[in-house]
């Protein structure tokens, strides 16, 4: 009983950043700071659903003794390793491609790149 | 030849840990085995030239494996939560101050400086936009700069992360 | 237990939904491939919330192909968009 009142705490934090992430794309003014909502929230959102994954399926392997769950789980595990560190990467492709194809931060107090890219 | 040989283990440990409970050796059966060292050995002969670049061999050292585990599981998972409620009040309340400002953690590796980007950009309001690989210098996107950052040329590294020194432990992992 | 899941997918549908106004309205190309990875990112949570309450560890299988596919998806935008194509 303890272990449902966990996973929907769970649930309920992810769905909340998550949805948090899409609100952040949809209001905030420029690609740099869409980048900051998108990127955090969602790799959050998506930890702690697959954390509530993991506890559902761990609380039926006990329960059942199945080993099918288990190895659900280590799969889960598997892909939010790979989401993690490949939305990082894309998110470093994006904001490197945006600034490459002239989008500058109209907003930005301080911009420490263009005085390089200015030397070259 | 020694290259070749760790990508070949890197791409036989993923099969194992995808075909888990298939069989009775250990957790898997012996076909299982068999093609795992079958493909290992091609997608090893496929990928050694980008997988395992240089002749630096110090990531094959299982501890530092460990200390990565470690570091994900505890510092950098409580910076990300941290991070994620700055980023969400902002959200919610729209006051950002955006700007772009230069790092340099002194980092010299290749992969210590992959993972030191990954970690800038899941954690506090910041985003890595270019690395210069030679220097080892970042330019960082801020979601919110303070007044002090505005004025120097290069931020300390220490500055950006709240709690935990994230670009010590990054050396401690892979330098 | 199949209901809560149930719930979790519709709200992720809902999200899906308000991440590709954006992909339409989105004023530039950059925003778009913002769009399309925050999409991408809630799939992947969906199928993995899909593979649970059917119980078939298949599924979860698809959302590791289906997250290191749209990875390489989105380099390729990025090189489009910065010009390297």
């Amino acid at each position: 009983m303890a272990l449902d009142i966990l996973v929907v705490i769970c649930i309920g934090i992810g769905l909340l950043a998550i949805g948090l992430g899409v609100v952040g794309i949809l209001r905030f003014p420029d690609v740099y700071t869409r980048l900051h909502a998108e990127t955090k929230m969602t790799t959050l959102g998506a930890i702690f659903i697959c954390l509530a994954v993991i506890l559902t399926e761990g609380g039926v392997y006990l329960a059942t003794k199945d080993v099918g769950h288990i190895i659900l789980m280590l799969h889960t595990l598997l892909a939010l390793a790979a989401l993690g560190f490949t939305n990082a990467l894309s998110a470093h492709a994006i904001g490197r491609a945006a600034y490459r194809s002239g989008i500058r931060p109209e907003l930005s107090v301080v911009d420490r790149l263009k005085e390089v890219k200015s030397d070259d | 030849m020694i290259r070749y040989l760790l990508t070949f283990i890197c791409a036989f440990c993923t099969y194992l840990v995808l075909t888990a409970g298939s069989g009775e050796i250990g957790l898997w059966s012996a076909f299982e085995i068999g093609a795992g060292v079958i493909i290992a050995l091609v997608v090893a002969a496929a990928s050694t030239k980008w997988f395992c670049p240089s002749t630096d061999y110090r990531m094959a050292n299982p501890l530092r494996w460990i200390l990565l585990g470690i570091y994900i599981c505890i510092p950098f998972f409580l910076e990300i939560i941290r991070a994620n409620i700055d980023v969400a009040i902002r959200i919610i309340t729209g006051n950002i101050n955006p700007g772009i400002v230069k790092v340099n953690p002194g980092l010299k590796t290749g992969f210590g400086q992959l993972i030191f980007a990954s970690s800038v950009t899941l954690t506090p309001g910041t985003l890595t936009l270019e690395a210069n690989e030679k220097t080892g210098a970042f330019y960082i996107h801020m979601l919110s700069v303070p007044q002090d950052m505005v004025k120097k040329k290069t931020v300390d590294a220490a500055d950006i992360f709240s709690y935990f020194k994230i670009h010590e432990w990054v050396r401690r992992i892979a330098e | 237990m199949i209901d809560i899941w149930a719930l979790v997918l519709g709200l992720l549908l809902l999200f899906v939904v308000g991440a590709m106004i954006r992909l339409w309205l989105g004023p530039t190309s950059a925003d778009r491939a913002v769009a399309l990875d925050a999409v991408n990112t809630i799939t992947v949570c969906a199928i993995i919330v899909f593979g649970v309450a059917f119980n078939e560890t298949v599924f979860v299988d698809v959302a590791i192909v289906y997250a290191l596919l749209s990875f390489v998806g989105t380099l390729w935008l990025a090189r489009y968009i910065g010009g390297d194509l």
